[in-house]
């Protein structure tokens, strides 16, 4: 593992390492593995879960504005709207963190996580909108003339509704998607899941148990979510 | 109401028989209309009366349709005008300048205009009474509970009163064109437009909605615009047959007249092709 090798590099003087020792040592060590579970768990909740839930809310209410934006505005400004959202979706998160990180001192780093997350996955979501306002067919749009609907009533009751019973899937797959780039938050000094199980198994080179429980937390979260989310996806089909 | 004293071109005929005195309620100046370089209708003059039931006839790609589409907004006006009440629909002539009414004014008479179409278009994520009162509630500003009793009327007068709470989705076609008409009547339109209403539906169920249809035609004084390519029905409801092919009217006139003695070739061989004798 990177960190325990780095870490064990910076040790002044090798011979206070009793290499032997670490060469004998078990590959997993139950003991190890429950002292750390509980703060492994707890950055887990507090800063990835936090994160991704704040972050796939941000990302997903933004998306649609930026996806309904395109279409309604004049023009030049939709044009305007949708480079912009090109621009973030074609360049790495990681730049985007650093850069908002540096750009907003006075920024909680946490905070500037959740929106550099939530905007940059904003922009992703606003395709898979777009795609899915596209899907409604034009005689939807036709009938809410006929029937002089407004246009937030048209959007709100006809459009998205109908919008979202096929974008579903993707934007459930981009939450997971955020959730599995959280350790980039390592970049702002965050210390989320895999930083803390680094700190904790660095100092007695014992890396094996804190990144297991780390993988399986993570694994542990995205399964049901993508479960919950085939359910969701064939309930809608049916609804309809 | 005043007549449009801007209106410019040509005045059509008087609507054959029917009240000719009346303001029209529907009036054609001149209306031109083209995709692209395409077009499908030219110079068209027509007018239609309060209550009047007009039926559209001719072969596909005659420009009916897009009468119709025109008529509820739904396509861009490429020239002329067309006033509903005698009020300008998506432009008015200002000195021989054509200038586009507001949108408030033409949302205010589009209220006035229903339509049926072809694929039924009901929303299929709302129920079959979500369907038909949205718009009286929304739109009319009408209390919900009034909303609701109406809508339970009129289902009940396409004989569907038991699926106030399906999905369309749940519904055979004939049953969803039934909703869609009683989701167009809701509005209480003056106008009502039919488009093909019938054309999706499978032959058994065409008698249902077509019934339903002369039920209103007979109960109510809603004025109709009907393009169908059912002529039994085009006979029974109308007051007014007129025959298109290439975007222009090739005759009018009352259907029995029409459908038994048509005085144009072009109306004689269309008639014979789909009546199939």
């Amino acid at each position: 593992m990177m960190t325990s090798r780095i870490n064990a590099a910076e040790i002044d003087d090798p011979s206070m390492v009793d290499e032997e020792e670490i060469r004998q040592s078990p590959f997993w060590d139950w003991d190890f593995a429950f002292d750390a579970f509980p703060d492994i768990f707890m950055a887990f909740l507090e800063v990835t879960i936090l994160v991704t839930v704040i972050g796939t809310l941000v990302a997903a209410v933004l998306g649609l504005i930026i996806a309904i934006l395109i279409m309604v505005l004049p023009r030049p400004l939709a044009w305007c709207v949708r480079w912009l959202a090109n621009f973030i979706r074609m360049t790495p998160i990681v730049v985007q963190l650093i850069f908002v990180f540096w750009a907003f001192v006075w920024m909680d780093a946490l905070t500037i996580g959740i929106i550099v997350f939530g905007i940059h996955y904003a922009t992703y979501m606003s395709e898979v909108y777009r795609a899915g306002i596209e899907s409604v067919p034009k005689g939807q749009w036709e009938a809410t003339t006929a029937l002089s609907m407004s246009a937030g009533r048209t959007w709100r009751k006809v459009v998205i509704p109908q919008a979202l019973r096929s974008t579903v899937p993707s934007l459930g797959n981009y939450a997971i998607s955020m959730f599995k780039d959280t350790p980039f938050l390592l970049v702002i000094g965050v210390a989320e899941m895999v930083t803390v199980a680094g700190e904790i198994g660095a100092p007695v080179f014992r890396s094996t148990e804190v990144y297991t429980i780390a993988g399986l937390l993570f694994l542990a979260a995205s399964y049901p979510t993508a479960v919950l989310i085939n359910r969701l996806e064939k309930r809608l089909a049916y609804a309809h | 109401m005043p007549t449009p004293t801007d209106a410019a071109g040509t005045q059509p005929e008087a609507a054959a028989s029917f009240s000719p005195s009346d303001t029209p309620v529907i009036k054609f100046v001149d209306v031109e209309k083209r995709f692209g370089d395409n077009i499908v209708l030219k110079d068209l003059n027509f007018e239609v009366a309060q209550g009047e039931r007009v039926t559209l006839i001719g072969p596909s790609g005659s420009g009916k349709t897009t009468i119709l589409r025109l008529v509820m907004t739904l396509e861009e006006l490429t020239g002329g005008y067309i006033y509903i009440d005698g009020q300008p629909l998506t432009h008015e002539n200002r000195d021989g300048k054509r200038v586009p009414v507001s949108k408030k004014d033409q949302k205010k008479l589009r209220t006035r205009i229903g339509m049926v179409f072809q694929q039924f278009n009901l929303f299929p994520n709302m129920t079959v009474l979500e369907n038909i009162i949205e718009a009286p509630i929304h739109v009319l500003g009408q209390s919900k509970k009034d909303a609701i009793a109406k809508a339970h009327s009129l289902l009940e007068q396409v004989g569907l009163p038991d699926k106030a709470d399906s999905h369309p989705s749940s519904l055979s076609g004939g049953q969803q064109q039934r909703v869609a008409i009683a989701r167009a009547l809701a509005m209480d339109p003056e106008i009502l437009l039919l488009d093909e209403v019938t054309s999706a539906l499978d032959p058994e169920v065409v008698d249902d909605v077509l019934n339903i249809l002369r039920q209103v035609a007979d109960t109510t004084n809603v004025t109709m615009l009907i393009v169908t390519h059912e002529m039994g029905f085009a006979r029974d409801v109308s007051h007014k047959v007129m025959m298109f092919d290439g975007g222009h009217v090739v005759e009018e006139g009352h259907p029995d007249k029409i459908f038994t003695n048509p005085e144009q070739e072009r109306t004689r061989k269309f008639l014979s092709a789909v009546l199939g004798h």
